[in-house]
């Protein structure tokens, strides 16, 4: 049933992409079994409500993969599917990188990587101080694990004690330029998180069953936040954008759109 | 003559009174609490204060995800550290969503004197302003900036607010009214027009005494909002007295001399003058002697005030 959701949304991204000559295919597809499993299974959040007010929240702070989170919201209900076309165009709902003033569903306005995990704190503080149950979830790229921003914000999370936070770091190993051991090399990871003051749960970021129980033991983790590095492949289910440092930022061509809707059946 | 007091004082009284008849209300710092004075908040209401320690990208963008929430936020730091170094982050985490985040940043101007060049924010006003969503506050005394504090929190959109460090004379009327996109009039003349921000309202009322002895009758006006600037305030008085005078404690590009001019150029292209900070950066010294060396005295714009009136010549 997940496998099936993803599948569908990652034909809606390639579709998207393809429709508006340009976006970002490679981290958009990488990322898109954590954001079914998020919107399908682990989130408390209604469709036909963006704004209730106890929801979960989910911020895509690498806002370049705005077609996963979109095709992710359309998919759940968000708005109707064939919106999902109008990608890039004037007038359109939905902007090159998420508009929260736009779009319902979309928690945060991101683009400028290093930002989101800050604002998931701000949101997580709120929670906090109002007695809210919400949980506040927030993605990041390995290349966006760069920003200054997000070690200040790593720092804070720990020091504030965000245990209603968990953060998705989406170790495809490929940044803008190229892989990120070749143009800033973040290793090693995990004791570097741990240092910080996070829980680190790393897990295949494409086995459902991995997912789903990292999300659950995150829940459970009290005084501290939470990381899940989700091991990933960028361009994951196209056969020629898997770790293609290429397809970060390119729309498909003709032959090479087919070749994609094909392959994803 | 005047009384004084640091504006920096008066926000944290704002904040204090906010806090205690409202509970949505969040402070947030950057390891500064005791400069900016959020500190008294902090004593009174611990658990709406965060310190962020020296993290101020962090604070902005924590600011915008509480704002988002539903929380009225004040997020202080020096104006230097509140600005120019977290443009990006007030760009796209508060100004483009158009969220509830007052920025209050204080020690702006050149008047933190010995501190120097890295602590004299001049540029503030100019990159608040080219911010779409963004309203710019320059508070003249510490009444107005109460009256300021107290506003914002209400207000639907994202504010700055301009402080200074030193002690200002309180210049305003414990009843004047604050509003934002509101000047005031300080004293209604017919011959020249100064309009001064911030600590250069007080000023401007010096140039016209002096003024007054060479019996020149001067039009002084507050405009402590610079964006939205009052353009009907300006106008008004352009026409009136077809002369004027601005005079900010900022970089005399972008910030207050730069906003009456387009307004003047587009609907009454009157003599004008700008009094601010030449285009440079500052140095260590003496607040008075930097003001001396920099231009800014009361003296410098009652010079100024001679000479548009000699391009405007007798008509007006
Ligand atoms: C602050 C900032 N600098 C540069 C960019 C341009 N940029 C967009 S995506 C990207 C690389 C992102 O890599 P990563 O975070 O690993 O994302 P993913 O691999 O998941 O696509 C860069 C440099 C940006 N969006 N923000
Ligand atoms: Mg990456």
């Amino acid at each position: 049933m997940l496998e099936e959701k993803a599948r569908i949304i990652r034909k809606h991204i390639i579709k998207m992409i393809y429709t508006a000559g340009s976006g970002h295919p490679g981290g958009s597809l990488s990322a898109t079994d954590i954001l079914t499993a998020l919107y399908f299974n682990v989130m408390r959040h209604d469709p036909k409500n963006p704004k209730w007010e106890d929801r979960d929240r989910f911020i895509l702070s690498k806002g370049h993969a705005a077609p996963a989170l979109y095709s992710a919201l359309a998919t759940s209900g968000y708005f109707p599917v064939e919106e999902l076309l109008t990608l890039r165009k004037l007038g359109s709902r939905l902007q090159g990188h998420p508009d929260m003033r736009k779009l319902p569903g979309v928690e945060a306005s991101t683009g400028s990587e290093g930002q989101g995990l800050s604002i998931g704190i701000g949101m997580a503080l709120h929670a906090k101080l109002n007695r809210k149950l919400y949980r506040v979830y927030v993605m990041i790229g390995d290349g966006e694990n760069d920003c200054g921003q997000i070690w200040e914000a790593a720092m804070s999370g720990a020091h504030f004690k965000t245990d209603n936070l968990t953060v998705i770091l989406d170790r495809n190993g490929l940044q803008l330029d190229g892989p990120t051991r070749q143009i800033m090399d973040i290793e090693p990871l995990v004791s570097k998180w741990k240092s910080f003051g996070w829980k680190v749960i790393e897990i295949n970021g494409h086995s459902f069953r991995e997912i789903l129980n990292a999300f659950n033991r995150a829940k459970s983790v009290k005084g501290k936040p939470t990381i899940i590095i989700t091991h990933t492949i960028k361009g994951k289910g196209v056969s020629f954008m898997e770790g293609a440092v290429s397809f970060h930022g390119k729309s498909p061509n003709k032959e090479e759109y087919e070749q994609a809707m094909k392959e994803l059946g | 003559m005047w009384n004084k007091k640091t504006q920096r004082d008066a926000f944290a009284e704002a904040l204090v009174e906010i806090g205690s008849r409202r509970k949505d209300v969040v402070v947030l710092t950057a390891d500064l609490s005791s400069s900016v004075k959020t500190n008294r908040f902090a004593e009174k209401f611990p658990e709406h204060h965060f310190n962020v320690g020296i993290s101020e990208q962090n604070m902005m963008s924590i600011a915008a995800g509480l704002a988002a929430s539903g929380s009225r936020v004040f997020a202080s730091t020096f104006a230097v550290f509140g600005t120019s170094r977290v443009y990006d982050q007030i760009r796209q985490s508060i100004a483009w969503p158009k969220l509830n985040v007052n920025i209050v940043a204080t020690h702006a101007g050149i008047t933190v004197g010995g501190d120097g060049a890295s602590h004299q924010m001049l540029e503030d006003v100019a990159l608040m302003c080219s911010l779409p969503n963004m309203t710019v506050i320059v508070p003249c005394d510490a009444l107005e900036t109460k009256k300021a504090v107290k506003f914002v929190v209400d207000y639907n959109g994202p504010t700055y607010i301009r402080l200074g460090r030193s002690d200002v004379p309180t210049i305003t009327q414990e009843n004047a009214l604050f509003s934002i996109g509101k000047a005031m009039v300080m004293k209604d003349g017919k011959d020249i027009t100064l309009i001064g921000t911030g600590t250069m309202v007080s000023r401007c009322l010096l140039a016209a005494e002096k003024l007054e002895k060479d019996n020149i009758d001067a039009t002084v006006i507050n405009m402590s909002t610079i964006k939205p600037v009052d353009e009907k305030m300006i106008i008004k008085y352009a026409k009136e007295t077809g002369a004027v005078v601005t005079a900010e404690e900022h970089n005399i590009i972008g910030g207050l001399g730069s906003m009456v001019s387009t307004v003047l150029s587009e609907n009454v292209p009157v003599p004008m003058k700008r009094i601010g900070i030449p285009d440079v950066f500052g140095e260590s010294g003496k607040s008075d002697e930097l003001m001396e060396k920099y231009g800014l005295t009361p003296e410098n714009i009652a010079e100024a005030a001679h000479e548009v009136m000699k391009r405007r010549g007798k008509q007006k």
